[in-house]
């Protein structure tokens, strides 16, 4: 009722099937944390090699769709695809990037170490990593331009470094689904920009990328589509064609304020506004 | 006496042989395991889970039951407990080990209590007593260290995702509930093999102790896991020799051994730290 469906064909992009084209479907699906709903009646298809940001407010279930989608919460009710089967059947073909301070960056492991964790689903129990574990975690590291760091402890990292360790370990893992909690949150926006350019590149090699978000500009201006979440799917689409004044209303209620000429600004979630940036890299 | 002739003297008896043998092998494996422990901030579970052995072997002595049999069911039964209340219970983990830990240890005081004229030494229990090792034990103990070593070697890569990244190994279809109960089947196994040499009391010492160690000198885990397993059989092989020169008790020796040297490293790292920043 409150759901807006978004156009399905759009300019300049081939248009998919609803069968072929997509990496994941959600069906009416609800979930939460003891008997609070994070996330109520979810219906959204995403297609392959889709760039899609989740963006809304704190609480508003972000953070649980992507853990629904990567097996990691059971939803209450409906039906989660990937890639064709129930979640977990393919599970080695998704990585997930968790939040960056969900991370001990004190545990004594490598940048190589952790990119070579991506190699883990393939290689299997007894067996150990080879020469094309090794060639994939070279590779990996040099997409995200971290060649050179191979050997440093992930603690000695900029905050942007750190972040691309986790996406280089989603790359060696050949994983076709990159499913990322707050991959730009709280770092400057030069990082930000470095860590768009590898997800676009990914998205553009055939890589379904789903990010969560709360930088509205960023999820506008860097990503396909967008997912507007505020426990329901106000709106999903290309930001130009989904995102106005009504959607951010629905989506962040009354954090916005009117502005006089008729247009609306966004107050930051209080959450974030004061976070310190992390260093420049 | 000259130093060589210091270090040659004890091998010439045969318990002092099978005391080294045992307390480097369980030095080896408390440090393997211990650092998983510590990385997983699980040493309090450690703690309890040795407590928890007592109640089995007091039940195993009154049965006539291998000793090591029923320290194992009751850690390993107590281990996967404290992990499935905290799933259910809504408590938090650290309340729940604070429960089982003293609970299991009263009931092991409370049957040990109820021997009567029991002249077994309730000292060896608590606090180890390696050099009275038989040959027997000594072979069993060796096999469950190799058995255990084995374990971690075949499921390495897959333990330390699931430590490092519990969400990311979780949806890489990684069983990480399993490989989290395996773990606390291998702290438990690990403290029931290292009770005769240090006991009870201070087995979580040799578990945490060197791993903490390792981690303030390494990069890698990789490198953290061989560090630590040096320290624990140096550990070991010098806590020995001090206990037989100073007539020390072993586990106590050993023990002290461990923690001077985190005092060491721990000193030097923060000077180097200071110096640095």
């Amino acid at each position: 009722m409150n759901e807006r469906v978004a156009p399905s064909v759009i300019e300049g992009r081939t248009p998919f099937s609803r069968s072929e084209g997509r990496a994941v479907t959600i069906s009416s699906v609800s979930a939460g944390y003891g008997d609070r709903a994070a996330i109520s009646d979810i219906t959204l298809d995403l297609a392959r090699g889709s760039l899609t940001a989740i963006f809304g407010p704190n609480g508003g279930g972000k953070s649980t769709l992507l853990k629904c989608i990567a097996g990691l919460m059971k939803p209450w009710s409906g039906t989660i695809e990937v890639l064709g089967a129930a979640v977990g059947v393919h599970a080695a073909r998704v990585a997930y990037v968790p939040q960056a301070e969900q991370v001990d960056w004190s545990f004594p492991i490598a940048v190589d170490e952790v990119v070579a964790m991506g190699r883990t689903p393939r290689i299997g129990p007894l067996g150990r990593a080879g020469a094309a574990d090794r060639a994939a975690v070279a590779e990996a590291l040099e997409r995200v331009d971290m060649a050179g760091l191979a050997d440093r402890q992930i603690g000695e990292l900029s905050g942007g470094q750190r972040r691309r360790v986790f996406i280089a370990r989603a790359i060696a893992a050949d994983a076709e689904i990159y499913l990322l909690d707050e991959p730009v949150t709280g770092v400057d926006p030069v990082t930000q920009e470095k860590i768009m350019n590898i997800l676009d590149a990914e998205a553009a090699r055939g890589k379904t990328v789903v990010a969560t978000t709360h930088d509205l500009a960023c999820a506008a201006q860097r990503f396909h589509d967008v997912v507007a979440l505020s426990e329901r799917v106000v709106a999903h689409g290309p930001a130009q064609l989904v995102l106005d004044r009504e959607v951010l209303e629905k989506t962040y209620g009354g954090h916005l304020v009117p502005l006089a000429d008729g247009g609306v600004v966004l107050l930051d979630d209080p959450h974030h506004s004061h976070g310190s940036h992390e260093g420049h890299e | 006496m000259n130093p060589i002739d210091l270090l040659l003297e004890p091998l010439a008896y045969d318990f002092f042989v099978r005391a080294l043998v045992a307390s480097a092998l369980v030095g080896v494996a408390c440090a393997v395991v211990g650092s998983f422990v510590v990385l997983k901030g699980m040493s309090f579970i450690g703690d309890a889970v040795s407590h928890a052995a007592f109640p089995g072997i007091v039940i195993a002595y009154m049965l006539g039951l291998p000793i090591i049999l029923g320290g194992a069911v009751a850690a390993i039964g107590t281990a996967l407990g404290i992990g499935a209340l905290t799933r259910r219970s809504g408590l938090r983990a650290d309340s729940i080990i604070g429960v089982l830990f003293a609970g299991m240890f009263a009931l092991g005081v409370a049957l040990f209590s109820s021997i009567p004229n029991y002249v077994g030494d309730l000292f060896h229990f608590l606090f180890g007593d390696v050099l009275g090792i038989s040959l027997s034990d000594m072979i069993a103990l060796s096999a469950l260290v190799v058995a255990l070593l084995l374990v971690i070697r075949a499921l390495w890569k897959e333990l330390l995702f699931a430590t490092f990244d519990p969400l990311g190994a979780g949806a890489a279809g990684l069983p990480v509930r399993r490989l989290d109960d395996l773990l606390l089947i291998l702290i438990a196994v690990t403290i029931v093999i290292s009770l005769q040499a240090v006991g009870i009391v201070l087995v979580v010492a040799m578990i945490t102790t060197p791993a903490a160690t390792a981690q303030m000198l390494v990069k890698r885990f990789g490198q953290m896991i061989l560090v630590a397993a040096l320290i624990g059989v140096t550990a070991a092989v010098a806590g020995l020799y001090l206990s037989y020169a100073l007539d020390l008790a072993s586990g106590a020796a050993i023990v002290l051994f461990e923690t001077a040297l985190f005092l060491v490293v721990l000193l030097f790292t923060s000077l180097r730290g200071r110096r640095a920043a």
